[in-house]
């Protein structure tokens, strides 16, 4: 179903934060709220912690490029309130001419983190404040640049005898080890109560 | 009709060479029969192929009928590598050393068009072909081959086996990595993986 009326988060974010909202648009019953780089992490902490707003679940982080070479690029968030059922999407534009980075959100919403390294990876955004800033899809030593970009080649900048030379130098353990996915770190950060709870064994009940 | 022949037909059998209780053939055939009827599958299965994959080894097609009752999903006790989907570079070290941890004699199935060509991704992410990385003996066609389509791969693989030697040496040698890290010379590589089908008008600048 498309909402026909925009976000009346917009209104709320013009009173909140005046000059930082740029511009707004209702696209195929998406509102659209365009923001100042620098006051974005801002922005999005009011989101999220706002009762009124309460925009508890980020579904995605992306980028876009447009073909226009003058034009430049956005991160995208989007955004969702599990409790009030309602989305918005939030955008970040960041000029060429300038480095590409912008505030981390990871301490918002801690799903942020590979969204991020995935932006990273394919658009060569740089996250401030990221914990864990690499790339996710690529290899680690993968040394052609950023696939998405409109200037990467679609089948690379290296020649093909090249790509596979490097391909199969690298060491496939390095991707998928314990240590990546940090199963040993995230077991650390669970509440005593969960950690203590799982270590008996005993599984956790629907509430 | 009793185990023993009657007299008279026993009589005749020596008489002629030919005793009922002896049968005599090459010992290459006889291994290269025994072969060909326990081939155990290693399934490399990245993409939908490996859905066909799975159709294939389930109840309706079963490739159990053929000898591939075993799936170790572990390389050391397997024979034939089916890779079942589009390989990624990233993937590209991880089939290379599936295939070296896999004992002689060994053989490997590309299965569709993405494993023996690349397929639609003629992109900067995927392996034009995994007979870049290693060895294969059978393509199958298909995007993705019914399982009818890989039966005939594995009929195909066992009548190539069927007519191996057992002293031609020169088919266990250990195809390894060379010198440059690569399977097979760069010349050859560029030009396996040279543009094709729909992605012709693609150029490297576009």
């Amino acid at each position: 179903m498309t909402n026909p009326a925009p976000s009346l988060s917009i209104a709320a974010l013009r009173i909140r934060f005046g000059d930082a909202i740029l511009r707004d648009r209702l696209s195929c019953g998406d509102s659209i709220v365009w923001v100042a780089a620098g006051r974005a992490h801002d922005i999005l902490a009011w989101l999220r912690d706002d009762p009124g707003q309460g925009f508890d679940y980020l579904t995605d982080i992306t980028a876009v490029e447009y073909r226009d070479g003058e034009l430049p690029l956005e991160v995208v968030y989007q955004l969702r309130s599990l409790k009030r059922r309602a989305d918005l999407r939030l955008k970040v534009e960041l000029d060429q001419s300038a480095p590409l980075a912008v505030d981390s959100v990871c301490d918002l919403w801690t799903g942020a983190n590979w969204l991020e390294r995935e932006v990273f990876d394919m658009f060569g955004i740089t996250f401030r404040n990221h914990p864990d800033l690499r790339r996710i899809l690529m290899w680690e030593t993968y040394a052609e640049g950023h696939p998405l970009r409109k200037s990467f080649p679609l089948r690379g900048h290296f020649s093909r005898s090249e790509q596979t030379r490097q391909a199969l130098a690298a060491n496939p353990e390095a991707h998928y080890s314990l240590e990546e996915l940090s199963i040993a770190e995230a077991y650390r950060e669970l509440p005593v109560e969960m950690r203590e709870r799982l270590g008996r064994g005993q599984r956790g009940e629907v509430a | 009709m009793g185990l023993t022949l009657p007299d008279a037909e026993r009589e005749q059998a020596e008489v002629s060479g030919v005793s009922p209780n002896w049968v005599t053939a090459r010992l290459s055939d006889l291994v290269n029969w025994s072969r060909t009827r326990s081939l155990w599958p290693m399934p490399f299965g990245t993409a939908c192929c490996a859905i066909e994959f799975m159709a294939t080894a389930a109840g309706r097609y079963d490739i159990s009928r053929f000898g591939m009752e075993r799936q170790g999903f572990t390389p050391r006790q397997a024979d034939v590598l089916i890779c079942a989907g589009r390989l990624p570079f990233k993937l590209a070290p991880v089939i290379r050393r599936v295939w070296d941890q896999m004992p002689q004699p060994k053989w490997s199935i590309s299965m569709g068009a993405c494993a023996s060509s690349g397929g639609i991704f003629d992109n900067y992410a995927m392996v034009q072909g995994i007979d870049t990385i290693i060895p294969v003996d059978v393509y199958v066609p298909g995007c993705p081959p019914r399982p009818e389509g890989l039966l005939y791969a594995i009929f195909l693989l066992q009548k190539k086996i069927q007519g191996e030697s057992l002293t031609d040496q020169s088919l266990r040698v250990e195809r390894t990595l060379g010198p440059d890290g690569l399977f097979r010379s760069p010349a050859v590589i560029d030009e396996i993986s040279e543009p094709f089908g729909n992605s012709v008008h693609q150029t490297r600048s576009s």
